[in-house]
């Protein structure tokens, strides 16, 4: 039965060769792979889902919780609106300060990805970087970048990214404002994470650095790092990706790593780590929903980027170590 | 061999030179150590005094070769909350933290490895398909949502655990344990699992990975030819073979282990080094931070060349390959 | 034919892939007698690696036996239980894999390898399973055995791994022997040496052996007959001179004419035109046909059976209708 089916697949691919490329990613063994997979098709949604929700927060929520007008110390500790003592428009409870948990969740959420989503981007940027650069001069320089990141590697990434956190402390003064907060958490995960895309673009570059047209690009006077760029680009497009989609997830944990330890997102701006740290000082008082509601968030929110993650790897199989 | 040895360790003095500059340039340069030492009301003469006490006007490299030969003796300088030698603080908090990432790799490592090898024999059965979805929660929890999962459940709900604290410990000379004490051991139980939990993950999926592997070599399959039975070619052959990688990698995981205790220890306000050092973070506390960067890059380098002796030792066609090329 | 020590009758290997169910051995059969050595002989993929390892039982999920029988001196053994079969592996079967580098574990010593192996098929004390050790390394010629026993694998060369490999599968004493290219791993100048070794053990101890190559010298110069398989059949099977001196199936003819020879200078190296199939598109009816030069219409749609002719037995159409002298 199935013997029939796959020479006709091939078949049909060569019949409409130039199909618009919507076309062509639903035929394409990426999309065919994430059809299979129930699980993953869930992920996605859910992720799609928090992404959406982050954006359109001030849409949803009943308060700003950054607001601290907008909050009243009477609604404090209300507990979620299905047990006796839950009050309208409170779903899932207030806190301490009277803020309501979703909304606060809505919000944090946004810091959260906001973080993980720009952190990505420059520890992206800066990798794709160094691994270029190392990979073209070659020699000392390459020696240099490859061992620092060999040496860092062996660190864990919250240890430097805390480490950061402090030196940024000590440079600016400890108080610094919620904005440049945001902006310190997003260096210390970038500088956290740059190794992996180094590594793998740079592993290409060393491939196509000594292949023809490189050099022909030089001899008609060409600037051969633009012409690799283009040419290393595409074919480390793949493993770049999945090693931002797991490092998605894991710069999300670190930042709420950092927001739980105290070194993150002030209270004034809580990130989903900063509502769990807050919430779980009132854990003993049994009031568990100001630390559950942000815990399952951000432990949903995770786990769907990791499964987005692993399914993008096993389909696109690079060579990741 | 011997030369092997040395060449990795003066590769593992390199890094810790590395990481000397790095502690030296905080110390010195992230924010003025006489302004976090002195109160608002100190006088220009005065901070000039202690300045120059300090060595702080000394040409730079003159105050490194000093910081740095401080450090090869342990000594940090004093604390900016704490007004004591960093030296001094860490020592008495490094028990708690060694006995916490001993017995969670123990952990991790025992639990790993069973896990692995369980899923990695019996593919299909349910039980495996359990452990690997324990293993992707594992990945993606993050270590302080764990931890307060577990306070939740057995110290908030069930009362049967102590949320926080190493519980009574036993002077041993310097050293204090919570081993030999009753609230000590209950007291540890919690934070161990919460640390071993993400590297129990990592090793089941390398071990399964790894035997999964080793079970499609030839050496089994001709061990199967020559009739061995299914326990010898499993324990006895494909689990050697496989353990051979684990034990490395557990072994370099040590060093991460001790890292990310600084997140279990905040969790379970365990009085270790971790918990100094997030105090230090907050407070800004420069000497804590870059006498601990220091303490934890020595550990990691000093793992990285035990785990690469023993690896030779380990591995017969390392030690020869490595005996005949040097 | 005196008595036999491997049987098989019309084995039948599949595999279950994502394509459906491939059967890489249709309806297989042959004998070996005591002492004799079978040489089993085909291009890649004809099936006979797979043919030695469904009669030592390593054929793995998704592989099965789908059908046939084999007997093992009288022993049906296709489908004992695991436990059984796991007895007579080593013990009455050994086998020879094709690379010695990586048959042996690289982390235990080359004597633990040869006295665990004993010790499970035998009852014997350690020292004395050591001292089988040694002198079974002594015997396939290793040099100063009594030392070289504390060896690593990898402190062996090829050749002398392969006499490892080999001390390993006749530690036990078997009936059979199965050896799966042998030397194809090796240094030319260590095949003959590793061939009459093996042919020269199987002399002395009386057993049989079962050797699979693609190299048809080998075979000539070792076995006593020849099996010649084409995609998952036995095309022709005969004694070794006969089948070599007179090949009948035109696949065997083009496999003889295969073997360069130092003495016919005046006859050309043949070359057989194209492939085999793969066993996702095995033609109808004899799946030599499109390759070969005598086809006719019935090959096209009918699969020949086995047909003795003399001492050899062939599967072609020529050898039905036509008597077999004027076929070539």
């Amino acid at each position: 039965m199935s013997d029939a089916v796959v020479p006709h697949k091939v078949e049909g691919r060569g019949a409409h060769a130039a199909p618009g490329w919507f076309k062509r990613a639903l035929d394409s063994d990426l999309f065919y792979s994430f059809r299979r997979s129930k699980i993953t098709m869930v992920a996605a949604a859910v992720t799609l889902l928090f992404f959406l929700l982050a954006i359109f927060a001030s849409l949803l929520s009943v308060q700003n919780p950054f607001d601290p007008a907008q909050l009243q110390l009477m609604n404090s500790r209300i507990s979620p609106l299905w047990t006796a003592d839950g009050q309208s428009p409170f779903l899932l409870g207030t806190d301490e300060q009277g803020r309501d948990v979703l909304s606060a969740i809505l919000y944090g959420m946004r810091i959260s990805l906001l973080v993980g989503v720009l952190g990505v981007v420059f520890s992206g940027a800066l990798g794709i970087l160094l691994g270029l650069t190392a990979g073209y001069f070659g020699g000392a320089v390459d020696g240099l970048i490859m061992r620092i990141a060999d040496v860092q590697l062996s660190f864990p990434a919250i240890l430097i990214a805390l480490l950061i956190n402090g030196i940024a402390k000590s440079v600016f003064g400890n108080k610094l404002d919620e904005m440049s907060m945001l902006g310190v958490l997003v260096f210390a995960i970038g500088l956290s994470f740059w190794v992996q895309y180094a590594r793998t673009v740079r592993g290409s570059v060393m491939v196509e650095k000594n292949k023809d047209y490189v050099a022909a690009a030089q001899l008609i006077g060409l600037p051969a790092p633009v012409i690799m760029l283009r040419h290393v680009l595409p074919n480390t497009m793949g493993p770049i990706l999945v090693i931002a989609t797991i490092n998605l997830a894991l710069a999300i944990i670190t930042e709420a790593t950092l927001s739980f330890l105290g070194s993150g997102m002030p209270e004034t701006m809580p990130s989903l780590g900063t509502l769990i740290r807050i919430g779980n000082n009132y854990l003993f008082a049994g009031e568990w929903w100001i630390v559950a509601f942000p815990g399952i968030a951000l432990a949903v929110l995770i786990l769907s980027i990791n499964l987005l993650g692993d399914w993008l790897r096993d389909a696109l199989n690079p060579k990741l170590r | 061999m011997l030369a092997f040895t040395l060449r990795r360790a003066i590769q593992a003095i390199g890094v810790m030179i590395a990481v000397g500059i790095i502690a030296f340039s905080m110390f010195r340069f992230a924010g003025d150590p006489v302004n976090q030492m002195v109160g608002m009301d100190t006088s220009g003469a005065e901070r000039a005094a202690i300045r120059k006490s300090l060595g702080l006007d000394d040409p730079v490299l003159v105050q490194f070769g000093r910081y740095i030969g401080n450090a090869a003796q342990f000594k940090f300088g004093v604390s900016y909350q704490f007004r004591l030698p960093v030296t001094n603080l860490l020592i008495e908090r490094m028990p708690a933290t060694l006995e916490l990432a001993i017995v969670a790799t123990i952990f991790a490592m025992v639990s790993g490895i069973l896990m692995g090898v369980y899923s990695a024999l019996r593919r299909d059965s349910w039980l495996a398909h359990v452990f690997q979805a324990v293993s992707l929660i594992g990945i993606s929890l993050p270590t302080f949502l764990i931890g307060i999962l577990l306070i939740y459940l057995f110290s908030v709900t069930l009362g049967w655990l102590p949320s926080f604290g190493r519980g009574d410990v036993v002077r041993i000379g310097w050293w204090t344990t919570g081993l030999l004490t009753l609230s000590g051991l209950k007291a540890l139980i919690m934070p161990a699992i919460t640390l071993g939990l993400f590297q129990m993950t990592l090793i089941m999926r390398l071990v399964r990975a790894e035997m999964l592997e080793v079970m499609r070599t030839d050496y089994i399959r001709f061990a199967r030819a020559r009739g061995l039975t299914t326990r010898a070619i499993h324990f006895g052959h494909a689990l050697r073979n496989t353990l051979v990688p684990v034990i490395t990698v557990a072994g370099l995981q040590f060093g991460s282990v001790i890292a990310f205790a600084i997140i279990t220890e905040t969790v379970f306000q365990w009085p270790g080094m971790g918990l100094l050092f997030v105090q230090a973070v907050q407070n800004v506390d420069i000497p804590i931070m870059a006498a601990y960067l220091m303490m934890v890059s020595l550990i990691f380098v000093t793992i990285n060349l035990v785990v690469d002796i023993l690896y030779t030792i380990v591995d017969p066609r390392l030690r020869s390959t490595v005996s005949r090329a040097h | 034919m005196t008595e036999s020590i491997l049987s098989v009758r019309n084995l039948q290997v599949e595999f279950a892939s994502r394509r459906g169910t491939l059967r890489a051995i249709d309806g297989v059969s042959f004998d070996i007698a005591k002492g004799e050595v079978l040489g089993v002989v085909g291009e890649s993929g004809a099936g006979k690696s797979v043919t030695g390892l469904s009669v030592i039982g390593l054929i793995d999920p998704p592989g099965r036996i789908a059908g046939g029988e084999i007997h093992l001196a009288g022993l049906r053994i296709d489908n004992l239980p695991a436990e059984e079969m796991r007895r007579i592996r080593g013990k009455r079967i050994g086998m020879i894999f094709q690379d010695p580098l990586t048959s042996l574990n690289p982390l235990y010593r080359v004597g633990d390898q040869i006295i665990e192996t004993i010790r499970t098929h035998l009852s014997l004390s350690e020292t004395a399973a050591r001292r089988r050790a040694i002198d079974l390394l002594a015997e396939v010629g290793i040099p100063a055995p009594e030392k070289r026993i504390d060896g690593y694998p990898h402190e062996f060369s090829g050749g002398m791994r392969q006499r490892v490999v080999i001390a390993l599968a006749i530690c036990a004493e078997p009936e059979l022997i199965i050896a799966d290219e042998p030397t194809t791993a090796l240094d030319v100048s260590v095949q003959a040496q590793i061939i009459s070794l093996i042919k020269r053990l199987g002399r002395d101890h009386g057993t049989a052996v079962m050797l699979v190559t693609h190299d048809m010298g080998v075979i000539a110069e070792t076995s006593d007959r020849v099996a010649v398989m084409y995609a998952g059949r036995v095309a022709e099977i005969g004694p070794v001179q006969d089948v070599v001196r007179n090949p009948l199936h035109p696949y065997a003819k083009g496999l003889m004419g295969a073997i360069p020879t130092l003495a016919g200078d005046d006859k050309r190296l043949v070359q057989i035109p194209g492939s085999m199939p793969r066993l996702s598109a095995i033609p109808r009816g004899c799946s030599f046909n499109p390759r070969c030069a005598f086809a006719f219409d019935r090959c096209r749609v009918e699969r020949p059976e086995p047909l003795s002719r003399g001492t050899q037995s062939v599967a072609c159409h020529l050898y039905d209708t036509v008597p077999a002298e004027s076929a070539a």
